[in-house]
């Protein structure tokens, strides 16, 4: 061999080195800024968290149709070691599959077998202090490099194709309950990351950091200083308060981003949701609105810079976080079309937004609605605070939450995990800041017809159901995108955490706590196939395909089963 | 049997409207208790076990703790009657108040008594007993013939072996006078028609989007495919009867003491 090659002119080797090149990189590319922009027309892969920049979680493949998703069957599974909800929408890149696992691991496998490559074990500072879950919800990739925030807020690189450490850096100090949980998202040179933890008085942010070095390069602060613009949104305490007031609410004020933001190429603005003032439920203590919090910013991606601001919740006073997945739609809108924003609030309302603008267009209860009535032509709303002790709709974990929407170009539908029939009868109590100690300021009470009963618990507690239809039931909602009318409901009697893929075949997958891992017609709703896969799935599915095979992922309690069809 | 006659008779008046084979019952919004509002009931129960267990610090009169007086109605580390809840369970560190132990059903008693130590006449409160309580529920109220409590008993209504741990003494009082009022609701009756009509009553243990498990009126554990049944039926009025009129309020009051004293194993 070495003789053959030995004897091979230079001009034949150096051909031959090119075309070895070719057929590898063919099978194997790096994953550029042009494939990441693009990355919703590479149907077999899935680069992004929620399938391409839009955030649509939706693929082009079309393999699985509703006449055969009855012939799905389990192709793998994948076991994790560690106990507990398990959030994580895992990477396919050219037939390897790249997810992460609690605490903070990484896994690279092989998407067709679900054969271990290896495994990245980021060890957590012991100190850390992270709210409501250790949670950790994927990664993010460009070139050879994956990305991904800890617990103890820190963004890591690693190789990915060997899990080796390429650089770490510190986003904030977790002793003050910083930490990130969302996977990041890659635009051009830069990885964006924001921070959780309202429910630990931070001041959350979003920050970019350089691909290659980690250094950061610009940061938003999701709470103004008093000096900057929306600063005076932290209003001075009235002179004389009867209730405890902070006159420096604006250092502790929340604002954390719990998950993946969105990106316009064209426009070049990335968007992101942000969470909750703090403390959560006592707002008398932080008068005014309360800016940035439940809001959705959208910033100039080089420089971090704010563009324009929404704020779906103003002075909120529910723990009403804007923790969902910026959706972006080209949309037609009363006739014309729209660069669109919709969106699914916590806040139990469905919104459209100008994306380019900010501007309110549409605001149109999805559950019901009772801490506001109407919106004027800004899209503010009329806030209707219930009575000490009545309940409010939503309730307290939302009319949804973290769990990623669906959008189809297709149908032209958004579709939603909702929470139907679910109050909770909020209070608020003063609480003083304290660094690393729970910020939460309230004393909530579920509601339920008889007390004492068996509420709905924010977390699945177990496979019992005994808090019933009388607590709250879940369902998939699909919305016509510009109006937010429903066009069909898929009734759950459980809540549902899952996520919600759709695909060009106008399949829709979703899970729920049941342990069920469905799949529907997307633009009936009706139910085509199901597996019940024994624990919740609390994670949004994601499909790819290798070697000509459509698969679909659902994480079900420590398993990732994997499906395709009946050969 | 009379027993199953109690629990489902209930059932076949009812017209229920719906789907072919599911009826949603949606939740009932009601009023929630104003959170000044303790039951008389917990407020006497809560009396009971301060004197066992807080007079030899508090005092009778609350006021035994230097500093503390437990009967302003203003507490020192706590605001709410979760911070109360709080204070009880976990004790205050450095101080002498130490942790107690105490159930759900005790501590909802505490916390109403502390709230009304200042007006709460102990006169107009005739504690029950709770050994007259238990020959009523055998007895009279023919409790039994629904209900299970140990190892004896019908098990076709809800177990009350730990219901004494687990309900506050108001709730119970409810119970007996307005059942419908404090069921439940997963212990709501069902009523399942098969395809070849077969039909079966029981309570639920669990449900889900596409199947129910029950336990039957002869004691089965079965469990249902939704889409395979002709109805599937859930009902919210209670088939249990009030002893409002069919027991005194010192009766009452015995069963009440007696179901407080079921603390389970």
């Amino acid at each position: 061999m070495t003789r053959r090659v030995s004897g091979m002119s230079g001009v034949r080797l150096a051909l031959l080195t090119m075309l070895l090149t070719v057929t590898v990189a063919g099978v194997q590319a790096q994953v550029g800024s042009d494939r990441l922009a693009n990355a919703a027309r590479e149907a077999r892969n899935w680069l992004i968290y929620s399938g391409g920049y839009f955030s649509n979680r939706y693929s082009g493949l079309t393999q699985i149709t509703p006449a055969n998703a009855k012939n799905l069957e389990l192709k793998w599974m994948y076991q994790a070691a560690v106990a507990g909800a398990w959030q994580t929408s895992p990477l396919v890149v050219d037939g390897v599959m790249y997810l992460t696992q609690r605490p903070n691991d990484v896994v690279a496998l092989d998407a067709k077998t679900g054969r271990v490559f290896w495994i990245y074990r980021h060890q957590l500072d012991p100190t850390l202090i992270v709210c409501c879950g250790a949670n950790n919800r994927g990664l993010a990739i460009l070139g050879d490099t994956l990305f991904m925030g800890t617990l103890d807020a820190h963004l890591v690189a690693i190789d990915a194709k060997t899990g080796r450490l390429l650089w770490k850096t510190t986003v904030a100090d977790s002793k003050g309950g910083y930490s990130v949980t969302h996977a990041p998202l890659v635009v051009k040179d830069k990885v964006i990351v924001g921070v959780g933890g309202g429910e630990y008085g931070i001041r959350g942010f979003v920050a970019a950091y350089d691909v290659r070095t980690g250094r950061e390069a610009w940061r938003f602060y999701t709470i103004p200083a008093p000096n900057e613009p929306g600063g005076d949104s932290w209003k001075p305490c009235p002179p004389a308060s009867s209730t405890f007031c902070d006159p420096e609410a604006w250092k502790h004020g929340g604002g954390s981003v719990w998950v993946t933001g969105s990106y316009d190429p064209a426009l070049n603005l990335t968007y992101w949701g942000v969470g909750n003032a703090g403390p959560d439920w006592n707002n008398e203590q932080r008068p005014g609105d309360n800016l940035y919090t439940d809001s959705v910013v959208a910033l100039d991606a080089d420089a971090g810079r704010l563009r324009w601001h929404y704020q779906f919740t103003p002075h909120d006073r529910y723990d009403y976080d804007s923790v969902q997945v910026p959706v972006l739609a080209d949309i037609t809108f009363h006739g014309q079309p729209l660069k669109a924003m919709v969106w699914a609030n916590r806040n139990g309302n469905f919104y459209v937004l100008d994306r380019e603008t900010g501007k309110f267009l549409v605001g149109k209860p999805f559950v019901k609605v009772n801490w506001m009535d109407t919106f004027d032509e800004r899209g503010r709303p009329n806030q209707t605070p219930q009575p000490p002790g009545m309940p409010t709709w939503p309730g307290n974990q939302g009319g949804t939450n973290w769990y990623s929407p669906s959008y189809s170009p297709h149908t032209g539908m958004f579709y939603v995990s909702a929470w139907e029939g679910y109050a909770t009868i909020f209070g608020g109590t003063p609480v003083e800041y304290q660094e690393g100690r729970n910020f939460g300021g309230g004393v909530n009470r579920p509601f339920v017809p008889v007390p004492g009963a068996p509420a709905v618990p924010g977390i699945r507690r177990g496979p019992i159901n005994n808090w019933t239809e009388a607590a709250s039931t879940g369902a998939v909602l699909a919305l016509d995108a510009a109006t937010g009318e429903q066009k069909w409901k898929f009734p759950m009697t459980d809540v549902t955490d899952s996520g919600i893929l759709t695909t060009a075949s106008d399949v829709l997958f979703t899970g729920g706590r049941e342990g069920y891992f469905q799949a529907l017609d997307a633009r009936s709703g009706t139910l085509l196939w199901k597996a019940s896969l024994g624990a919740q799935i609390v994670s949004g599915p994601i499909t790819y395909e290798v070697d000509g095979k459509q698969y679909v992922t659902a994480i079900s309690g420590l398993s990732l089963c994997v499906f395709g069809l009946r050969e | 049997m009379r027993a199953h006659t109690l629990l489902f008779g209930a059932l076949l008046g009812l017209a229920i409207a719906g789907p072919p084979f599911i009826v949603r019952v949606s939740a009932q919004p009601q009023a929630a208790a104003h959170p000044g509002e303790y039951a008389p009931a917990d407020i006497a129960y809560g009396a009971r076990l301060y004197d066992a267990q807080c007079t030899t610090c508090h005092g009778a009169n609350g006021d035994g703790v230097g500093g503390v007086d437990l009967r302003s109605g203003r507490f020192r580390n706590a605001v709410t009657d979760q911070d109360l809840t709080r204070v009880v369970t976990a004790g205050i560190q450095g101080t002498g108040m130490q942790a107690f132990k105490l159930d759900q059903s005790e501590l909802a008693g505490i916390v109403a008594y502390l709230r009304n130590m200042n007006s709460f006449d102990r006169g107009s409160v005739k504690p029950g007993d709770a050994d007259r309580g238990r020959a009523v529920f055998d007895g009279k109220g023919t409790c039994a013939r629904c209900h299970r409590v140990g190892d004896q008993g019908s098990r076709a209504a809800p177990d009350l072996s730990d219901v004494g741990a687990t309900r506050s003494a108001g709730s119970l009082l409810r119970s007996l006078t307005e059942p419908t009022s404090q069921m439940f609701p997963i212990n709501r009756p069902v009523r399942v028609v098969t395809r070849d009509g077969k039909v079966i009553n029981g309570r639920r243990l669990n449900e889900d989007t596409y199947t129910v498990q029950l336990i039957d009126d002869q004691e089965r554990l079965v469990s249902f495919v939704k889409s395979d049944l002709r109805e599937y039926t859930i009902l919210t009025v209670s088939p249990m009867p009030s002893y409002k009129s069919t027991l005194t309020d010192a009766e009452l009051a015995d069963v009440v003491a007696y179901l407080l004293s079921l603390k389970g194993r």
